[in-house]
C-alpha cells in the first residue's frame, strides 16, 4: 500500500495520525494536551501511532497525517523528519519554530554552530567554561536551523507559538471528518492557489 | 461637488476630486493592502503592496500615489496582484529577524495582519537572519533593527509632523538602516524631542515603548491623526 | 563675443599649427598605463635646435584602442620628402620610447616601435559623429575646440533660430535618448518647452555606472565642450537658463576637464549672461555624485542633486513637469547631449541619413570582454553586431563568440546564434536585452553564463538603493538562488522559485534598476536554459 495515497487504504481501517517533536520547546505539544477531554474523542477517531507523549520507539509505517512540532535544528532532527515525510501522508508544520524557525532559529546569526557553542558555554559562561565535548551524546548541530519546508516538503502550516488548542481541534476536524476522502491527501493539494515550490 | 467616477474592480464608484487610486477605493469601502502608507503623511510607493492593475497601462501602479482619473479602470485584487503581494511579504519576512512570539507588537502587527490577510503562511526564501543592533539609549523608547521593514513612516513623520527630522535613512540596499540624528544612539539625538509619533506610526514592534511587554503594545494612530486632521481640515476634536 | 572673434580663435589657433604634431592620449585609460610621463617624455625630447618651430607635442583625449595604450600619434608634414604615411599610430608606448618618437617624427620617418594599423575596421568601420573630436583636439584648451568648430552651433541656434526651431530639428532628426531607454529627445525637449513652469533647468546625466562602460567618460575626457555645447543649446530651446553636470566621483579626470572647461567657456563669455549678445543667459554646475549607481536614474538624480538622499520616487510625474525643486527639468545623457551640436551645423536631415529607420544616428560603444580590440567605438545604428564584435572587434583570438551582454545589468546576453542581429534600440529589445549606455561585453565559451547573471545579480544587489522591498530583499534571494545553482546545490525547485521571483520583481519593482534587475537572469534563461538545468541537482543536499 502506498504511503502517500491513504485513499486507496481499506475503508475500515482507522486513520493513523502522529505527532513529532523536533527543536522546540515542546509548547505545541502542551497546547495539543490543553484539548484535554476531547482527546478522549480524538482516541475515538483515530489511532495516535507516534507522539513524545505515547511511548513508541521508532516512527511506524503508513501514517496518514503528522503534526511536526519545532524546526529542524540537528542531525538527529534532520534523520527523523526524512523518516516522517517518507512514511507519512500529510506532513503539518505544527507551531511557528516547524513554520519559521522562530526563538530556535535565532542562533542562526552565528556564522558556525562551534562559534554559538563557544558564545554559549565558554563567553557567556558564569563558572567551568567549556564546550561540551562528548558529541556522540548531544545530536550534532546543524550549521543553520531550518524550518521543517525547507528541509521536506510540507502539506499545510498551523501558525501559533503555540497553536490555540481550538485551532488544532478544528484542524484535526477537518482532517479526520472525512477520513473515507483521504483527507491526507486533500492537504497535500495546491494552497493558495499557487503551485508549491 | 465635482466627482471622479471611475471603475474598480467592475463596480462603478465617484471619487472626490485629486482623490489617489487608494483614497478613492477606500472611499468606497474596495481595501487595498498597504504597509508603507500612513494617514497624514506623505505618499512614497515604496512597498508595492497597494500595486493595482489600471487598464491600458502597461505597468503596475502604486495605488497611494496615482491620482483616481475620470474612466479609469482599476483592478485591486487579481490573481497576479496576490501572488506578487504575498512573495513581497515573504521577501519582508526573510529579510530580517521577525520573531513574532516574543514581539511586543505581536497581535497588534500590519506586518502580521498583512500576512494574514494575504494567506502568506510560509516563507519559500531562506531566512537572511542578520546580526542587528537594538537601541535602548532613549529614555522611554527603543528601536530593535530586527523587526524594522524600512517603511520610513517613522522618518517622514518626524519630519512633517513633528518637524524634527530626528530619524533619516543610512546605507543602501538591504543594509539599509534608520538612524538617529547622525547616527547617534537615540538617547543622545538632541533633536528628538520625545513626542513619540515614531512610536505610533511605526507599523511593527521595531520601535516600541519601553516596558511593554510581548503582545501588548498597541500603536495610537489617532494621536497622529489628531495632529493631521487639525492642520489640514482645522478639525480639533479627535 | 561676437562669431567675428569665434573665427578669430580659430584662426590663431590654426596659424600655430607646426608641420609636425605628435599628439599623446591623455584619457584616463592611457593615464592609468602611465600615459603621463610619456606625455612629459615626448616634451622633453623635442629638441631646441630649431627643431621645436617644426614640431608639436599635443594631449588629446582617447584614441579608441584603448587595450594598446598609452597611445601616440605622429602626423608628418603634408607633402613631406621621405612621404612617410601620414598618420601613425604607436601603442604601448613608455616614457623610455619617447625620445626614438620624436627623432623619427622630426625626420619624418617611421620610428622603429610597434605602430597599429590604421586601415583595419577597427578604424575604418567607425562613424565619428559625437568622436569626431576625440583624439584630435585638446580637451584643456577652448581654443581646440573653437578650432574644430566649436560653438558655432550655439551661435546658430541663439541667433538665426527660434527656440521652437531648435527643439523641431532635435525632433526631425530622430535623436534618441543615448541613456539606454531610447525615449525620442525631441519629445522630451518639446515636454519641457511647452511647460508653463517659470524656471526651468537642463541636467547632464553623467553618473555613468554599467560595468565595463566608459563611453560618457571618454567623450568628458576628450571633447568637454561638446557636452557643454550641447547643454547650452538644449537650455536656449527649452526656455533654462541654469544646468547641472551630475557626474560620479570616480571620474576625477572628466570632473577637471569639465571644471577647467566650464571655468573657460564663461571666460571667454560663451557661458554665463548674454551669450554671443543675444537674451540667453546659462550657467553650468557640477554635482557630483557618491557612488551610487541609482543616482544615474533620474529621479533619484534630481534628489541627489537637490542634497537629498539618492533615492527614486514614483512616475509620474515626470521630470518635464515636476523636476528639479518642482520645476520642469530636462534630463539627458551626455552622448545624446554631445549629438546636439552636429545636429544643428549640419541639418537634421543629415543626422538622420545615418542609421535605421527607427534608430538614427550613431552609437558609441565601449567594446570590452574577450574580444582582441577592446576601446572606444562609434558605428552607425543598424550595423550588426557580427560586424562590431568579428570585423570591428577583431573576434576572439584563439576562441569563439559565445554570447555579447549589451546594456549592462539592465541588460541581457545576446547569443552567437544572434549575432546579425542590427544593432538598433527594438531588435535589441526583441531578444530580451536592450541597447543600454553603450556598455558591450563579449563573451567566449570559458563564461558560465549562470555565473555571468549571478555577477550581475550580485551588483544589482549592491546597488539597490533599498527603498522599495522588491529590489532590496528580492535582489538578495535572486542572487542567492543563483549561487545556489551555481554551487551545483539547487534543484528544479529553487529555478522555479527563482523564474517567479523574476518576474515579480521585474513588475512590482519602483525604478528602472528594479524593473530591470532580473534582464541578465532572464535572458540568460531564454538562451542558455540548459547551462541552469545542467547544474541542477534531483534533491536537496546538504541540509
Amino acid at each position: 500500500m502506498s504511503t502517500q495515497d491513504p485513499a486507496a487504504a481499506p475503508a475500515a481501517r482507522r486513520p493513523r495520525i502522529a505527532t513529532v517533536w523536533l527543536a522546540g520547546c515542546s509548547g505545541c505539544h502542551m497546547s495539543f494536551l490543553d484539548l484535554d477531554e476531547w482527546l478522549f474523542e480524538l482516541s475515538k477517531l483515530a489511532d495516535v501511532v507516534y507522539s513524545p507523549v505515547a511511548d513508541v520507539k521508532e516512527y511506524p509505517e503508513n501514517v496518514d497525517a503528522v503534526l511536526v512540532e519545532g524546526a529542524v535544528a540537528n542531525v538527529d532532527n534532520l534523520e527523523l523528519i526524512r523518516k516522517v515525510r517518507a512514511r507519512t501522508g500529510a506532513v503539518i508544520a505544527f507551531g511557528d519554530c516547524a513554520i519559521t524557525g522562530n526563538v530556535t532559529a535565532l542562533r542562526n546569526r552565528f556564522v558556525t554552530p562551534e562559534e554559538l557553542l563557544r558564545h554559549a558555554y565558554v563567553e557567556e559562561a558564569d563558572f567551568q567554561p567549556q564546550v561540551p565535548g562528548d558529541r556522540p551524546l548531544v545530536p550534532e548541530l546543524l550549521p543553520k536551523v531550518l524550518p521543517v519546508h525547507q528541509v521536506v516538503k510540507v502539506d499545510a502550516f498551523l501558525h501559533g507559538c503555540p497553536p490555540p488548542p481550538h485551532e488544532i481541534r478544528s484542524l484535526l476536524e477537518t482532517l479526520l471528518g472525512t477520513p473515507g476522502e483521504g483527507a491526507a491527501a486533500k492537504m497535500g493539494k495546491e494552497e493558495n492557489g499557487e503551485p508549491k515550490t | 461637488m465635482k466627482v471622479t467616477t471611475l471603475k474598480i474592480n467592475g463596480q462603478l464608484v465617484s471619487a472626490s476630486p485629486g482623490a489617489t487610486v487608494l483614497e478613492a477605493a477606500r472611499e468606497n469601502g474596495v481595501e487595498i493592502p498597504t504597509l508603507c502608507e500612513l494617514e497624514g503623511i506623505s505618499n512614497v510607493g515604496a512597498c508595492r503592496l497597494c500595486l493595482v492593475e489600471i487598464a491600458g497601462s502597461p505597468r503596475l501602479q502604486p495605488a497611494c500615489v496615482t491620482e483616481a482619473a475620470e474612466e479609469m479602470e482599476v483592478q485591486t485584487d487579481t490573481e497576479r496582484l496576490k501572488r506578487y503581494r504575498r512573495m513581497t511579504l515573504e521577501l519582508l519576512f526573510a529579510e530580517r529577524n521577525h520573531v513574532c512570539p516574543v514581539c511586543v507588537a505581536n497581535g497588534h502587527c500590519e506586518l502580521q495582519n498583512r500576512a494574514r490577510e494575504n494567506g502568506m503562511d510560509h516563507v519559500r526564501f531562506p531566512y537572511q537572519h542578520p546580526d542587528l543592533p537594538v537601541d535602548i539609549t532613549h529614555d522611554r523608547f527603543g528601536v530593535d533593527h530586527n523587526r524594522c521593514i524600512l517603511c520610513t513612516r517613522c522618518v517622514r513623520v518626524c519630519d512633517e509632523v513633528e518637524g524634527a527630522h530626528t530619524w533619516d535613512l543610512s546605507g543602501r540596499g538591504t543594509q539599509s538602516i534608520v538612524i538617529t540624528d547622525l547616527n547617534q544612539p537615540w538617547g543622545e539625538a538632541d533633536t528628538c524631542t520625545t513626542c513619540g509619533k515614531c512610536v505610533e506610526a511605526c507599523p511593527t514592534g521595531a520601535i516600541f515603548r519601553k516596558g511593554s511587554t510581548v503582545c501588548e503594545m498597541e500603536h495610537r494612530r489617532d494621536r497622529i491623526r489628531f495632529i493631521t486632521d487639525a492642520r489640514k481640515k482645522q478639525e480639533w476634536n479627535p | 563675443m561676437e562669431k567675428s572673434e569665434l573665427e578669430a580663435i580659430a584662426d590663431k589657433e590654426r596659424r600655430a599649427r607646426k608641420p609636425v604634431c605628435v599628439s599623446c592620449c591623455t584619457a584616463a585609460g592611457c593615464l592609468s598605463a602611465n600615459g603621463g610621463e610619456v606625455l612629459e617624455g615626448l616634451r622633453a625630447a623635442v629638441p631646441a635646435d630649431g627643431a621645436d618651430e617644426r614640431i608639436e607635442v599635443r594631449a588629446v583625449g582617447c584614441m579608441k584602442l584603448c587595450s594598446r595604450g598609452p597611445l601616440v600619434r605622429t602626423q608628418g608634414p603634408a607633402g613631406g620628402t621621405e612621404k612617410p604615411p601620414d598618420e601613425i599610430l604607436y601603442e604601448r608606448v613608455a616614457p623610455a620610447d619617447t625620445g626614438a618618437l620624436i627623432r623619427a617624427a622630426v625626420n619624418n620617418v617611421r620610428a622603429e616601435h610597434p605602430a597599429i594599423d590604421l586601415s583595419q575596421p577597427f578604424f575604418t568601420r567607425q562613424k565619428p559623429i559625437v568622436l569626431e573630436n576625440c583624439g584630435r583636439i585638446e580637451p584643456e584648451r577652448i581654443e581646440s575646440y573653437i578650432e574644430a568648430n566649436g560653438y558655432r552651433a550655439l551661435h546658430l541656434a541663439l541667433r538665426e533660430k527660434a527656440p521652437a526651431e531648435v527643439v523641431k530639428e532635435i525632433t526631425r532628426s530622430g535623436l534618441r535618448g543615448r541613456g539606454g531607454a531610447g525615449f525620442p529627445a525631441g519629445v522630451k525637449w518639446a515636454l519641457v518647452a511647452k511647460s508653463p513652469s517659470e524656471r526651468k533647468y537642463v541636467v547632464c546625466n553623467a553618473d555613468e555606472g554599467d560595468p565595463g562602460a566608459f563611453m560618457d567618460r571618454s567623450i568628458l575626457e576628450s571633447d568637454p565642450h561638446r557636452v557643454l555645447e550641447g547643454m547650452a543649446i538644449a537650455a536656449y530651446a527649452v526656455g533654462a537658463s541654469q544646468g547641472y553636470i551630475y557626474i560620479r566621483g570616480e571620474y576625477p579626470l572628466a570632473i577637471n576637464r569639465l571644471q577647467s572647461a566650464i571655468r573657460t567657456a564663461r571666460r571667454l563669455g560663451l557661458l554665463g549672461g548674454r551669450i554671443f549678445d543675444s537674451p540667453f543667459d546659462f550657467n553650468v554646475d557640477l554635482r557630483i555624485g557618491a557612488g551610487a549607481f541609482v543616482c544615474g536614474e533620474e529621479t533619484a538624480l534630481m534628489a541627489s542633486i537637490e542634497g537629498k538622499r539618492g533615492s527614486p520616487s514614483p512616475r509620474p510625474p515626470y521630470p518635464a513637469e515636476h523636476g528639479l525643486w518642482g520645476h520642469s527639468t530636462l534630463i539627458n545623457n551626455v552622448e545624446t547631449l554631445a549629438n546636439v551640436a552636429p545636429i544643428l551645423l549640419h541639418g537634421a536631415d543629415w543626422f538622420a541619413s545615418v542609421g535605421t529607420e527607427k534608430s538614427k544616428g550613431t552609437k558609441v560603444f565601449a567594446l570590452a570582454g574577450k574580444i582582441a580590440n577592446t576601446g572606444l567605438i562609434e558605428v552607425p545604428m543598424g550595423i550588426s553586431l557580427r560586424e562590431i564584435v568579428e570585423d570591428i572587434g577583431g573576434g576572439i583570438p584563439g576562441g569563439r563568440v559565445k554570447a555579447v551582454q549589451t546594456g549592462g545589468p539592465s541588460g541581457g546576453c545576446i547569443p552567437a546564434e544572434h549575432l546579425d542581429t542590427p544593432v538598433d534600440y527594438e531588435s535589441l529589445a526583441s531578444l530580451g536585452s536592450i541597447m543600454g549606455s553603450g556598455g558591450m561585453i563579449v563573451m567566449d565559451e570559458s563564461n558560465n553564463m549562470v555565473d555571468v547573471a549571478r555577477f550581475f545579480m550580485e551588483f544589482c544587489m549592491d546597488e539597490s538603493c533599498g527603498k522599495c522591498i522588491p529590489c532590496r530583499a528580492g535582489t538578495v534571494q535572486m542572487h542567492g538562488l543563483l549561487k545556489k545553482i551555481c554551487d551545483g546545490e539547487a534543484t528544479a525547485d529553487d529555478l522555479a522559485l527563482l523564474e517567479n521571483l523574476c518576474d515579480m520583481v521585474k513588475h512590482t519593482s519602483l525604478c528602472g534598476l528594479g524593473q530591470t534587475s532580473p534582464n541578465p537572469v532572464l535572458s540568460t534563461l531564454r538562451f542558455f536554459r540548459h547551462e541552469y538545468e545542467n547544474l541542477l541537482v534531483a534533491e536537496a543536499i546538504g541540509t
